[in-house]
């Protein structure tokens, strides 16, 4: 999250001094921290990419009003929150959640944040031990295969193969429980 | 269109931008309308004669600063405001120290005196037209910041609104007062207000609907 900001921050700046390479890269990555923050928001998915495009577009005419002595991404999600609140006002869509929790910013990414965690958690206690931690070490600590290899006392190989089929585990889950939701 | 297609095209529009520009476009509309309030001010009701000796008074100056330093904290809530998720609650309020400090001085002035003096101290000799002439010499500053603010991002529409229109209505007043005789504090701080306040007021009535973007 820190690196993040400042990263985008970075190029926020070069951007603004005319860098054109780096205003493409900061694009495009609010492009995926967009669409990830209006599909939590919006049930429509071509709705929640209007959204992503008009963001982008308001980032574009709206970037003077970036201070640069204030962090970066508060700016932007002031921006995404606005459209957002903009676009349900128009009332073109239903809201998959209510105004209120488009509350705060960062208070509200926490919990965001805090909530996939919890999510993520009651996931993998649903996987075999050997591959719940070879996952937590390699996909969410940082660790490298051959690092966890030599905690656990397995071979890199048997690591790599144990991530490999807990990841698709994970994934059939997921699907299954979202087929369940929609239905 | 593809958001990537979206990306390249913006990616080849970009040109450099100043850090300043927020205070400098709002500077600009501020200014530009001010010169038409000014030019209309002088034109319909002409500066007061006097000017020259009601500059050696304390009354003209008070009216003077008690405008200006509103206008001012007024700017500075508006250039927040024109920001997505900057806070603008000191500024707003710094509003208040130019109302007290009037307040305050009005309050010594009326105290102890006849009750035909404090009446004419309140109402003057054009109570029932000041805050009209201060609101219609607003509008064309009004036009002028609600025309930067456009520019910008405002995310709470209301709140601009109504601090972009405070920010009109000092200045109308600031310009109002090179034709006004009036000299009385507890004057100023009631009919002056009142005219700023109402211009306020519009803007906070028109911010959703003029602001959006």
């Amino acid at each position: 999250m820190l690196a993040a900001e400042a990263q985008l921050k970075a190029l926020m700046l070069s951007a603004l001094a005319g860098d054109a390479a780096a205003y493409r890269a900061l694009l495009a990555a609010l492009g995926e921290l967009l669409r990830r923050y209006y599909a939590r928001r919006l049930r429509d998915a071509a709705s929640a990419e209007d959204l992503v495009q008009e963001t982008l577009i308001a980032v574009h005419t709206r970037r003077a009003t970036y201070d640069t002595a204030l962090p970066f991404t508060p700016w932007l999600y002031a921006v995404a929150r606005y459209k957002l609140l903009d676009h349900l006002r128009r009332g073109r869509v239903r809201a998959t959640v209510a105004l209120d929790d488009a509350g705060d910013l960062f208070a509200e990414d926490e919990s965001e944040a805090a909530l996939a965690r919890r999510d993520l958690d009651r996931l993998l206690e649903t996987l075999p031990e050997a591959t719940r931690e070879a996952i937590r070490q390699v996909k969410i600590e940082g660790l490298t295969t051959g690092e966890a290899a030599e905690r656990s006392g397995r071979s890199e190989i048997a690591v790599r193969v144990g991530i490999h089929r807990g990841l698709k585990a994970l994934g059939d889950k997921l699907r299954e429980g979202r087929s369940r939701e929609d239905r | 269109m593809k958001t990537d297609e979206l990306i390249d095209r913006l990616a080849g529009e970009l040109a450099p931008v100043s850090r300043v520009a927020v205070p400098r476009t709002l500077a600009l509309g501020l200014g530009a309308g001010a010169a038409v309030s000014f030019v209309a001010m002088w034109l319909w009701l002409g500066i007061r004669p006097d000017l020259a000796s009601a500059a050696d008074t304390s009354a003209f100056w008070m009216k003077f600063f008690y405008t200006l330093t509103l206008g001012c904290f007024a700017f500075w809530a508006v250039e927040r405001l024109a920001r997505p998720g900057a806070g603008s609650r000191v500024q707003m309020t710094l509003l208040a120290i130019p109302v007290v400090v009037l307040l305050v001085l009005a309050l010594v002035q009326i105290d102890g005196v006849s009750r035909t003096a404090r009446m004419h101290l309140m109402m003057g000799a054009s109570a029932n037209v000041c805050p009209w002439r201060i609101a219609i010499l607003s509008l064309p500053v009004f036009a002028g910041t609600f025309w930067a603010l456009g520019k910008f991002g405002p995310t709470r529409l209301v709140v601009a609104g109504a601090m972009a229109g405070l920010l009109a209505g000092a200045f109308g007043a600031w310009i109002y007062a090179f034709h006004c005789d009036e000299s009385a504090a507890p004057f100023v701080v009631i009919w002056y207000t009142l005219g700023i306040a109402a211009i306020g007021a519009l803007g906070g009535l028109l911010g959703r609907a003029l602001l959006r973007w």
